[in-house]
Protein backbone atom coordinates (compact mmCIF):
# COMPACT_ATOMS: atom_id res chain seq x y z
CA UNK A 1 0.00 0.00 0.00
CA UNK A 2 2.65 2.46 0.30
CA UNK A 3 4.43 1.97 -2.58
CA UNK A 4 0.54 2.86 -3.73
CA UNK A 5 0.38 5.74 -1.93
CA UNK A 6 3.75 6.98 -3.08
CA UNK A 7 3.25 6.18 -6.62
CA UNK A 8 -0.30 8.15 -6.16
CA UNK A 9 1.71 11.44 -4.82
CA UNK A 10 4.44 11.16 -7.58
CA UNK A 11 2.00 10.38 -10.73
CA UNK A 12 -0.72 12.73 -10.32
CA UNK A 13 -4.54 12.81 -10.46
CA UNK A 14 -5.46 9.11 -13.00
CA UNK A 15 -8.77 11.40 -13.79
CA UNK A 16 -8.61 13.63 -17.06
CA UNK A 17 -8.68 17.12 -16.16
CA UNK A 18 -12.08 17.18 -18.27
CA UNK A 19 -13.21 20.64 -19.90
CA UNK A 20 -9.41 21.55 -20.37
CA UNK A 21 -8.21 18.78 -21.60
CA UNK A 22 -10.49 16.76 -24.37
CA UNK A 23 -11.84 12.76 -24.01
CA UNK A 24 -10.59 11.38 -27.48
CA UNK A 25 -13.17 8.30 -28.57
CA UNK A 26 -11.82 5.46 -30.40
CA UNK A 27 -13.20 5.64 -34.37
CA UNK A 28 -16.11 2.91 -33.55
CA UNK A 29 -17.50 4.51 -30.26
CA UNK A 30 -21.21 4.90 -30.97
CA UNK A 31 -21.73 7.98 -29.89
CA UNK A 32 -24.52 9.74 -31.93
CA UNK A 33 -26.55 8.93 -35.32
CA UNK A 34 -26.45 11.28 -38.13
CA UNK A 35 -28.42 11.67 -41.53
CA UNK A 36 -27.34 12.49 -44.93
CA UNK A 37 -31.06 13.82 -45.54
CA UNK A 38 -30.18 14.44 -49.62
CA UNK A 39 -29.68 10.25 -49.92
CA UNK A 40 -32.35 9.51 -47.98
CA UNK A 41 -35.02 8.22 -49.17
CA UNK A 42 -38.02 8.19 -46.24
CA UNK A 43 -38.67 4.43 -46.63
CA UNK A 44 -39.05 4.47 -42.64
CA UNK A 45 -37.10 1.21 -41.95
CA UNK A 46 -35.17 2.95 -39.09
CA UNK A 47 -37.95 3.98 -37.32
CA UNK A 48 -39.69 0.78 -37.52
CA UNK A 49 -36.63 -1.13 -36.58
CA UNK A 50 -35.56 1.62 -33.72
CA UNK A 51 -36.14 -0.39 -30.26
CA UNK A 52 -36.76 2.49 -28.45
CA UNK A 53 -38.84 4.55 -31.36
CA UNK A 54 -36.72 7.41 -30.73
CA UNK A 55 -36.47 8.07 -34.61
CA UNK A 56 -40.00 9.10 -36.58
CA UNK A 57 -39.84 9.39 -40.43
CA UNK A 58 -42.76 11.30 -41.41
CA UNK A 59 -43.89 12.50 -45.43
CA UNK A 60 -46.15 15.65 -44.89
CA UNK A 61 -46.82 16.53 -48.63
CA UNK A 62 -44.82 14.73 -51.49
CA UNK A 63 -42.14 17.32 -51.69
CA UNK A 64 -42.08 17.57 -47.91
CA UNK A 65 -40.86 15.43 -45.77
CA UNK A 66 -39.38 14.99 -42.24
CA UNK A 67 -36.75 12.41 -40.19
CA UNK A 68 -36.93 13.15 -36.74
CA UNK A 69 -34.77 11.70 -34.08
CA UNK A 70 -35.26 12.21 -30.49
CA UNK A 71 -31.16 11.97 -28.88
CA UNK A 72 -32.48 11.49 -25.48
CA UNK A 73 -34.75 8.18 -25.81
CA UNK A 74 -32.20 6.99 -28.53
CA UNK A 75 -29.73 3.84 -27.40
CA UNK A 76 -27.14 4.14 -29.81
CA UNK A 77 -27.72 0.51 -30.45
CA UNK A 78 -25.86 0.94 -34.45
CA UNK A 79 -28.78 -0.85 -35.09
CA UNK A 80 -30.97 2.09 -37.71
CA UNK A 81 -27.38 2.22 -39.56
CA UNK A 82 -27.13 -1.36 -39.87
CA UNK A 83 -30.92 -1.50 -41.77
CA UNK A 84 -31.05 1.81 -44.00
CA UNK A 85 -30.79 0.65 -47.51
CA UNK A 86 -29.52 3.61 -48.68
CA UNK A 87 -26.60 3.64 -46.02
CA UNK A 88 -27.55 7.75 -45.27
CA UNK A 89 -27.17 7.26 -41.71
CA UNK A 90 -24.18 6.95 -39.88
CA UNK A 91 -22.79 6.54 -36.64
CA UNK A 92 -20.38 9.98 -35.43
CA UNK A 93 -18.18 9.09 -32.55
CA UNK A 94 -18.99 12.04 -30.90
CA UNK A 95 -21.92 12.29 -27.75
CA UNK A 96 -24.81 14.55 -27.97
CA UNK A 97 -24.10 17.75 -25.02
CA UNK A 98 -26.51 17.24 -22.25
CA UNK A 99 -29.66 19.07 -22.15
CA UNK A 100 -32.24 20.71 -19.89
CA UNK A 101 -35.34 19.87 -20.89
CA UNK A 102 -36.76 16.68 -22.56
CA UNK A 103 -37.64 18.27 -26.11
CA UNK A 104 -33.94 19.53 -26.25
CA UNK A 105 -32.76 16.08 -27.57
CA UNK A 106 -35.40 16.15 -30.38
CA UNK A 107 -33.30 16.68 -33.52
CA UNK A 108 -35.39 17.41 -36.96
CA UNK A 109 -34.38 17.20 -40.32
CA UNK A 110 -36.40 18.57 -43.53
CA UNK A 111 -36.14 17.46 -46.95
CA UNK A 112 -37.66 20.08 -49.03
CA UNK A 113 -37.78 19.19 -52.27
CA UNK A 114 -34.92 17.69 -54.81
CA UNK A 115 -34.14 21.34 -56.14
CA UNK A 116 -33.48 23.11 -52.64
CA UNK A 117 -31.49 20.29 -51.04
CA UNK A 118 -31.06 22.39 -47.73
CA UNK A 119 -30.20 19.96 -45.01
CA UNK A 120 -30.47 22.51 -41.77
CA UNK A 121 -31.23 21.03 -38.79
CA UNK A 122 -33.76 22.81 -36.28
CA UNK A 123 -34.06 22.12 -32.54
CA UNK A 124 -37.28 22.38 -30.42
CA UNK A 125 -36.86 24.27 -27.38
CA UNK B 1 -35.63 -13.90 25.34
CA UNK B 2 -34.56 -10.82 23.72
CA UNK B 3 -37.52 -8.49 22.07
CA UNK B 4 -38.04 -9.05 18.20
CA UNK B 5 -37.46 -5.86 15.88
CA UNK B 6 -37.64 -5.30 12.71
CA UNK B 7 -35.37 -3.22 10.65
CA UNK B 8 -35.56 -1.95 7.17
CA UNK B 9 -32.45 -2.78 4.74
CA UNK B 10 -33.05 -0.98 1.37
CA UNK B 11 -34.22 -0.53 -1.12
CA UNK B 12 -32.05 2.76 -1.00
CA UNK B 13 -28.95 1.92 1.36
CA UNK B 14 -25.52 3.14 0.79
CA UNK B 15 -23.93 -0.07 0.50
CA UNK B 16 -26.59 -1.33 -2.12
CA UNK B 17 -25.71 -0.18 -6.09
CA UNK B 18 -28.87 -1.23 -6.83
CA UNK B 19 -32.55 -1.52 -4.99
CA UNK B 20 -33.55 -4.80 -2.88
CA UNK B 21 -35.31 -4.60 -0.06
CA UNK B 22 -35.14 -6.63 3.27
CA UNK B 23 -36.86 -6.67 6.54
CA UNK B 24 -34.36 -8.35 9.05
CA UNK B 25 -36.32 -9.61 12.00
CA UNK B 26 -33.66 -9.09 14.80
CA UNK B 27 -33.23 -10.39 18.60
CA UNK B 28 -30.48 -7.81 19.88
CA UNK B 29 -28.11 -7.37 17.40
CA UNK B 30 -28.80 -10.87 16.06
CA UNK B 31 -30.52 -11.41 12.54
CA UNK B 32 -33.36 -14.41 13.14
CA UNK B 33 -34.85 -14.09 9.74
CA UNK B 34 -35.03 -11.65 6.62
CA UNK B 35 -37.52 -11.88 4.47
CA UNK B 36 -36.39 -9.90 0.86
CA UNK B 37 -38.64 -7.92 -1.50
CA UNK B 38 -37.95 -7.30 -4.98
CA UNK B 39 -39.41 -5.63 -7.97
CA UNK B 40 -38.14 -1.76 -7.85
CA UNK B 41 -36.43 -2.14 -11.20
CA UNK B 42 -38.91 -4.25 -13.39
CA UNK B 43 -39.44 -2.99 -16.43
CA UNK B 44 -41.12 -5.87 -18.43
CA UNK B 45 -38.14 -6.70 -21.04
CA UNK B 46 -39.50 -10.55 -21.07
CA UNK B 47 -43.04 -9.55 -22.70
CA UNK B 48 -40.75 -7.05 -25.18
CA UNK B 49 -40.23 -10.06 -27.19
CA UNK B 50 -43.64 -10.33 -28.33
CA UNK B 51 -43.23 -6.92 -30.28
CA UNK B 52 -39.68 -7.18 -31.38
CA UNK B 53 -38.48 -9.24 -34.05
CA UNK B 54 -35.67 -12.48 -32.87
CA UNK B 55 -33.23 -10.22 -34.80
CA UNK B 56 -33.90 -6.45 -33.46
CA UNK B 57 -34.46 -8.07 -29.72
CA UNK B 58 -30.65 -9.00 -29.60
CA UNK B 59 -30.32 -5.04 -28.66
CA UNK B 60 -32.99 -5.76 -25.66
CA UNK B 61 -31.32 -8.54 -24.37
CA UNK B 62 -28.04 -6.91 -24.58
CA UNK B 63 -29.73 -4.29 -22.13
CA UNK B 64 -30.99 -6.33 -19.42
CA UNK B 65 -27.97 -5.64 -16.98
CA UNK B 66 -25.02 -3.07 -17.25
CA UNK B 67 -22.10 -5.65 -15.82
CA UNK B 68 -23.13 -8.77 -17.50
CA UNK B 69 -24.62 -7.37 -20.51
CA UNK B 70 -22.38 -9.58 -23.26
CA UNK B 71 -23.50 -12.62 -21.65
CA UNK B 72 -27.43 -11.99 -21.94
CA UNK B 73 -26.55 -11.19 -25.17
CA UNK B 74 -24.65 -14.41 -25.76
CA UNK B 75 -27.07 -16.57 -23.70
CA UNK B 76 -30.09 -15.25 -25.88
CA UNK B 77 -27.78 -15.80 -29.58
CA UNK B 78 -26.96 -18.90 -28.42
CA UNK B 79 -30.65 -20.07 -27.68
CA UNK B 80 -31.80 -18.88 -31.16
CA UNK B 81 -29.37 -20.25 -33.09
CA UNK B 82 -29.92 -23.66 -31.10
CA UNK B 83 -33.55 -23.18 -32.13
CA UNK B 84 -32.95 -22.13 -36.07
CA UNK B 85 -29.90 -24.85 -36.22
CA UNK B 86 -27.58 -22.13 -37.43
CA UNK B 87 -23.62 -22.87 -37.63
CA UNK B 88 -21.72 -20.13 -36.34
CA UNK B 89 -18.40 -19.63 -37.55
CA UNK B 90 -15.32 -20.69 -35.24
CA UNK B 91 -13.80 -17.17 -35.19
CA UNK B 92 -17.06 -15.71 -33.75
CA UNK B 93 -17.01 -17.89 -31.18
CA UNK B 94 -13.38 -17.27 -30.23
CA UNK B 95 -14.25 -13.40 -30.19
CA UNK B 96 -17.63 -14.17 -28.06
CA UNK B 97 -15.37 -15.85 -25.19
CA UNK B 98 -12.67 -13.00 -25.47
CA UNK B 99 -15.17 -10.18 -24.95
CA UNK B 100 -17.47 -12.41 -22.41
CA UNK B 101 -14.49 -12.35 -20.30
CA UNK B 102 -13.63 -9.04 -20.48
CA UNK B 103 -17.26 -8.46 -18.95
CA UNK B 104 -16.28 -11.03 -16.67
CA UNK B 105 -12.49 -9.50 -15.56
CA UNK B 106 -14.37 -5.87 -15.37
CA UNK B 107 -17.72 -6.74 -13.61
CA UNK B 108 -15.19 -8.92 -10.72
CA UNK B 109 -13.04 -5.66 -10.40
CA UNK B 110 -16.04 -3.10 -10.19
CA UNK B 111 -17.35 -5.86 -7.12
CA UNK B 112 -13.93 -5.92 -5.76
CA UNK B 113 -14.37 -1.97 -5.44
CA UNK B 114 -17.93 -2.03 -4.56
CA UNK B 115 -16.95 -4.36 -1.58
CA UNK B 116 -14.22 -2.48 -0.26
CA UNK B 117 -16.60 0.56 -0.29
CA UNK B 118 -19.17 -1.42 2.11
CA UNK B 119 -16.32 -1.95 4.70
CA UNK B 120 -15.45 1.88 4.53
CA UNK B 121 -11.85 1.20 2.73
CA UNK B 122 -12.63 4.67 -0.01
CA UNK B 123 -8.65 4.37 -1.45
CA UNK B 124 -9.07 0.44 -2.14
CA UNK B 125 -12.69 1.38 -4.14
CA UNK B 126 -10.38 4.14 -5.77
CA UNK B 127 -8.03 1.95 -6.59
CA UNK B 128 -9.78 -0.70 -8.11
CA UNK B 129 -12.27 1.43 -10.49
CA UNK B 130 -8.63 3.29 -12.16
CA UNK B 131 -7.85 -0.47 -12.87
CA UNK B 132 -11.57 -1.33 -14.21
CA UNK B 133 -10.55 1.82 -16.48
CA UNK B 134 -8.12 -0.22 -18.57
CA UNK B 135 -10.55 -3.41 -19.23
CA UNK B 136 -13.45 -0.48 -20.14
CA UNK B 137 -10.85 1.30 -22.58
CA UNK B 138 -10.23 -1.88 -24.31
CA UNK B 139 -14.09 -2.53 -24.13
CA UNK B 140 -14.51 0.52 -26.06
CA UNK B 141 -11.87 -0.02 -28.60
CA UNK B 142 -12.62 -2.96 -29.98
CA UNK B 143 -16.77 -2.88 -29.49
CA UNK B 144 -17.53 0.94 -29.94
CA UNK B 145 -19.52 0.75 -26.03
CA UNK B 146 -17.94 0.88 -22.66
CA UNK B 147 -20.60 -1.27 -20.59
CA UNK B 148 -23.06 -2.06 -23.67
CA UNK B 149 -21.31 -3.66 -25.89
CA UNK B 150 -23.76 -4.22 -28.55
CA UNK B 151 -21.69 -6.95 -31.04
CA UNK B 152 -23.16 -9.89 -30.73
CA UNK B 153 -25.78 -10.67 -32.99
CA UNK B 154 -27.36 -13.70 -33.99
CA UNK B 155 -25.28 -16.40 -36.37
CA UNK B 156 -22.17 -14.44 -34.88
CA UNK B 157 -20.78 -11.04 -34.16
CA UNK B 158 -20.97 -7.69 -35.24
CA UNK B 159 -17.17 -6.55 -35.04
CA UNK B 160 -13.71 -8.31 -36.03
CA UNK B 161 -11.27 -7.74 -34.13
CA UNK B 162 -7.63 -7.56 -36.08
CA UNK B 163 -4.41 -9.75 -34.66
CA UNK B 164 -2.65 -6.82 -34.03
CA UNK B 165 -5.19 -5.13 -31.66
CA UNK B 166 -5.84 -8.77 -29.96
CA UNK B 167 -1.61 -9.12 -29.53
CA UNK B 168 -1.87 -5.66 -28.13
CA UNK B 169 -4.88 -6.04 -26.04
CA UNK B 170 -3.27 -9.56 -24.61
CA UNK B 171 0.34 -7.27 -23.56
CA UNK B 172 -1.93 -4.10 -22.02
CA UNK B 173 -3.61 -6.86 -19.81
CA UNK B 174 -0.27 -8.90 -19.40
CA UNK B 175 0.85 -5.34 -18.09
CA UNK B 176 -1.77 -4.76 -15.47
CA UNK B 177 -1.67 -8.28 -14.34
CA UNK B 178 1.08 -6.39 -11.98
CA UNK B 179 -1.57 -3.91 -10.49
CA UNK B 180 -3.78 -6.48 -10.54
CA UNK B 181 -1.57 -8.41 -8.20
CA UNK B 182 -0.89 -5.45 -5.96
CA UNK B 183 -4.69 -4.46 -5.46
CA UNK B 184 -5.57 -8.27 -4.60
CA UNK B 185 -2.82 -8.48 -2.24
CA UNK B 186 -4.11 -6.04 -0.09
CA UNK B 187 -7.58 -7.74 -0.22
CA UNK B 188 -6.00 -11.34 0.63
CA UNK B 189 -3.59 -10.07 3.43
CA UNK B 190 -4.72 -6.51 5.02
CA UNK B 191 -5.47 -7.42 8.61
CA UNK B 192 -8.54 -5.34 8.66
CA UNK B 193 -10.72 -6.83 5.56
CA UNK B 194 -9.86 -10.50 7.07
CA UNK B 195 -11.44 -9.22 10.33
CA UNK B 196 -14.19 -7.93 8.35
CA UNK B 197 -14.14 -11.04 5.88
CA UNK B 198 -12.90 -14.01 7.73
CA UNK B 199 -15.09 -16.50 9.39
CA UNK B 200 -18.54 -14.27 8.39
CA UNK B 201 -21.40 -15.40 6.91
CA UNK B 202 -20.35 -19.05 6.59
CA UNK B 203 -22.27 -21.16 4.21
CA UNK B 204 -21.93 -25.05 3.82
CA UNK B 205 -21.37 -27.09 0.28
CA UNK B 206 -24.50 -29.51 1.32
CA UNK B 207 -26.42 -25.63 1.32
CA UNK B 208 -25.52 -24.37 -1.77
CA UNK B 209 -26.48 -28.09 -3.22
CA UNK B 210 -30.05 -28.21 -1.62
CA UNK B 211 -30.68 -24.03 -2.14
CA UNK B 212 -29.37 -24.11 -5.74
CA UNK B 213 -26.86 -21.85 -5.58
CA UNK B 214 -24.65 -21.05 -8.81
CA UNK B 215 -21.54 -18.69 -9.69
CA UNK B 216 -19.02 -17.64 -6.86
CA UNK B 217 -21.13 -18.30 -4.39
CA UNK B 218 -21.65 -22.08 -4.66
CA UNK B 219 -17.90 -22.03 -5.95
CA UNK B 220 -16.79 -20.81 -2.73
CA UNK B 221 -18.07 -23.48 -0.78
CA UNK B 222 -16.13 -26.16 -2.66
CA UNK B 223 -19.38 -26.85 -5.03
CA UNK B 224 -17.25 -27.18 -8.70
CA UNK B 225 -20.25 -25.83 -11.06
CA UNK B 226 -19.07 -23.33 -13.39
CA UNK B 227 -21.18 -23.34 -17.07
CA UNK B 228 -17.96 -22.80 -18.99
CA UNK B 229 -17.06 -26.59 -18.86
CA UNK B 230 -20.10 -27.03 -20.85
CA UNK B 231 -18.35 -26.11 -23.87
CA UNK B 232 -20.48 -23.20 -25.27
CA UNK B 233 -18.99 -20.76 -27.05
CA UNK B 234 -15.27 -21.46 -27.57
CA UNK B 235 -14.87 -22.89 -24.26
CA UNK B 236 -14.22 -25.97 -25.56
CA UNK B 237 -11.44 -25.15 -27.14
CA UNK B 238 -9.67 -23.43 -24.53
CA UNK B 239 -8.20 -25.09 -20.87
CA UNK B 240 -10.51 -24.14 -17.75
CA UNK B 241 -11.09 -25.69 -14.61
CA UNK B 242 -13.33 -23.89 -11.79
CA UNK B 243 -11.97 -21.94 -9.44
CA UNK B 244 -13.13 -23.58 -5.97
CA UNK B 245 -12.55 -22.72 -2.33
CA UNK B 246 -13.47 -24.48 -0.05
CA UNK B 247 -13.74 -22.19 3.19
CA UNK B 248 -17.61 -21.05 2.79
CA UNK B 249 -17.09 -17.65 4.10
CA UNK B 250 -17.19 -14.13 2.73
CA UNK B 251 -13.22 -14.44 2.35
CA UNK B 252 -13.97 -17.43 0.52
CA UNK B 253 -16.06 -15.60 -2.00
CA UNK B 254 -13.32 -12.76 -2.01
CA UNK B 255 -10.95 -14.98 -3.02
CA UNK B 256 -13.05 -17.14 -5.63
CA UNK B 257 -13.88 -13.89 -7.35
CA UNK B 258 -9.79 -12.68 -7.54
CA UNK B 259 -8.86 -15.97 -9.00
CA UNK B 260 -11.63 -15.64 -11.69
CA UNK B 261 -9.93 -12.49 -12.76
CA UNK B 262 -6.99 -14.15 -13.18
CA UNK B 263 -8.17 -16.83 -14.89
CA UNK B 264 -10.38 -14.83 -17.14
CA UNK B 265 -6.98 -13.06 -18.37
CA UNK B 266 -5.53 -16.41 -18.65
CA UNK B 267 -8.64 -17.49 -20.99
CA UNK B 268 -8.36 -14.42 -23.19
CA UNK B 269 -4.53 -15.14 -23.36
CA UNK B 270 -5.32 -18.71 -24.56
CA UNK B 271 -7.97 -17.49 -27.20
CA UNK B 272 -6.08 -15.01 -28.55
CA UNK B 273 -3.17 -17.64 -29.23
CA UNK B 274 -5.37 -20.00 -30.97
CA UNK B 275 -8.15 -17.96 -32.92
CA UNK B 276 -7.97 -18.80 -36.31
CA UNK B 277 -8.57 -16.79 -39.68
CA UNK B 278 -11.83 -16.92 -41.19
CA UNK B 279 -15.73 -15.52 -41.09
CA UNK B 280 -17.30 -13.78 -38.55
CA UNK B 281 -21.05 -14.24 -39.18
CA UNK B 282 -22.87 -16.34 -41.32
CA UNK B 283 -26.55 -15.25 -42.98
CA UNK B 284 -29.65 -15.62 -41.33
CA UNK B 285 -32.36 -17.50 -43.43
CA UNK B 286 -35.55 -18.41 -41.79
CA UNK B 287 -37.31 -17.79 -38.38
CA UNK B 288 -37.04 -19.74 -35.23
CA UNK B 289 -39.63 -22.92 -34.13
CA UNK B 290 -39.18 -24.53 -31.41
CA UNK B 291 -37.76 -23.94 -27.83
CA UNK B 292 -34.23 -24.02 -26.80
CA UNK B 293 -32.69 -23.60 -22.77
CA UNK B 294 -29.25 -22.04 -23.11
CA UNK B 295 -27.43 -21.93 -20.26
CA UNK B 296 -24.35 -19.56 -19.61
CA UNK B 297 -21.60 -18.57 -17.00
CA UNK B 298 -21.61 -14.60 -16.03
CA UNK B 299 -19.98 -13.49 -13.68
CA UNK B 300 -22.36 -13.84 -10.79
CA UNK B 301 -23.16 -17.41 -11.71
CA UNK B 302 -25.44 -19.23 -14.12
CA UNK B 303 -28.20 -17.78 -16.33
CA UNK B 304 -30.41 -19.76 -18.43
CA UNK B 305 -32.70 -17.99 -21.28
CA UNK B 306 -35.45 -20.15 -22.73
CA UNK B 307 -36.71 -19.03 -26.25
CA UNK B 308 -39.74 -20.68 -27.26
CA UNK B 309 -40.46 -19.53 -31.05
CA UNK B 310 -43.66 -20.59 -33.06
CA UNK B 311 -41.98 -20.11 -36.69
CA UNK B 312 -43.10 -16.28 -36.88
CA UNK B 313 -40.72 -13.42 -37.20
CA UNK B 314 -41.96 -12.11 -33.58
CA UNK B 315 -40.63 -15.35 -30.58
CA UNK B 316 -43.70 -16.90 -28.68
CA UNK B 317 -41.85 -16.67 -25.06
CA UNK B 318 -38.78 -15.72 -23.34
CA UNK B 319 -37.56 -15.75 -20.46
CA UNK B 320 -34.41 -15.21 -17.88
CA UNK B 321 -33.30 -17.19 -15.05
CA UNK B 322 -30.55 -15.08 -13.37
CA UNK B 323 -28.14 -16.27 -10.75
CA UNK B 324 -28.94 -13.72 -8.34
CA UNK B 325 -32.17 -14.79 -8.29
CA UNK B 326 -31.59 -18.62 -7.68
CA UNK B 327 -28.81 -16.89 -4.83
CA UNK B 328 -31.24 -15.44 -2.83
CA UNK B 329 -32.33 -18.13 -0.69
CA UNK B 330 -28.96 -18.93 -0.09
CA UNK B 331 -28.69 -15.13 1.14
CA UNK B 332 -31.41 -15.61 3.87
CA UNK B 333 -29.97 -18.76 4.88
CA UNK B 334 -26.61 -16.87 5.49
CA UNK B 335 -28.31 -14.32 6.72
CA UNK B 336 -30.07 -16.04 9.93
CA UNK B 337 -27.63 -15.75 12.53
CA UNK B 338 -25.61 -13.37 11.67
CA UNK B 339 -24.77 -10.16 13.01
CA UNK B 340 -26.61 -6.69 11.89
CA UNK B 341 -23.10 -5.44 11.00
CA UNK B 342 -22.34 -8.31 9.01
CA UNK B 343 -25.17 -7.72 6.42
CA UNK B 344 -23.45 -4.82 4.34
CA UNK B 345 -20.62 -7.74 3.60
CA UNK B 346 -22.76 -10.58 3.02
CA UNK B 347 -24.98 -9.06 1.02
CA UNK B 348 -22.35 -7.44 -1.23
CA UNK B 349 -20.29 -11.13 -1.01
CA UNK B 350 -23.14 -12.39 -3.42
CA UNK B 351 -23.00 -9.61 -5.63
CA UNK B 352 -26.70 -9.42 -6.01
CA UNK B 353 -27.48 -7.30 -9.66
CA UNK B 354 -30.87 -6.52 -9.28
CA UNK B 355 -31.37 -5.44 -12.52
CA UNK B 356 -31.08 -8.63 -14.14
CA UNK B 357 -33.06 -10.20 -11.12
CA UNK B 358 -36.29 -7.82 -12.17
CA UNK B 359 -35.70 -7.58 -15.99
Amino acid sequence: MTKTVVKNLVKGPATLMYPKKKRFFTKITRGSVEIDIQKCIFCGICSKRCPTYAIVVTKVTKECKEWEIDRLKCCACNLCVEVCPKKCLSMTNQYTPPARDRTAGIHKQIFTGPEILTGKEEEHS
Amino acid sequence: MAHKNIIPFGPQHPVLPEPIHFDLVTEDEKIVDAIPSISYVHRGLERLVEKRDFIDFVHIADRICGLCSFMHCMGYCQAVEEVMGIQVPERALYLRSIWAELARIHSHIFWLGVSADAFGYESLFMQSLRLRELVLDIIEETTGGRVIFGSCKVGGVRRDIDSETLKGLVARLTNMKADLDELTSVFINDYSIQHRLVGVGFFSKEDAYTLGCVGPMARASGFALDMRTLGYAAYKFLEIEPVVEYGGDCYARCLVRIREIFQSMDLIRQAAGKISEGPIDVKVKGTPNGEYFSRVEQPRGEVIHYVKGNGSKFLQRFRVRVPTFTNIPGMIKVLKGSQVADVPNIILTLDPCISCTER
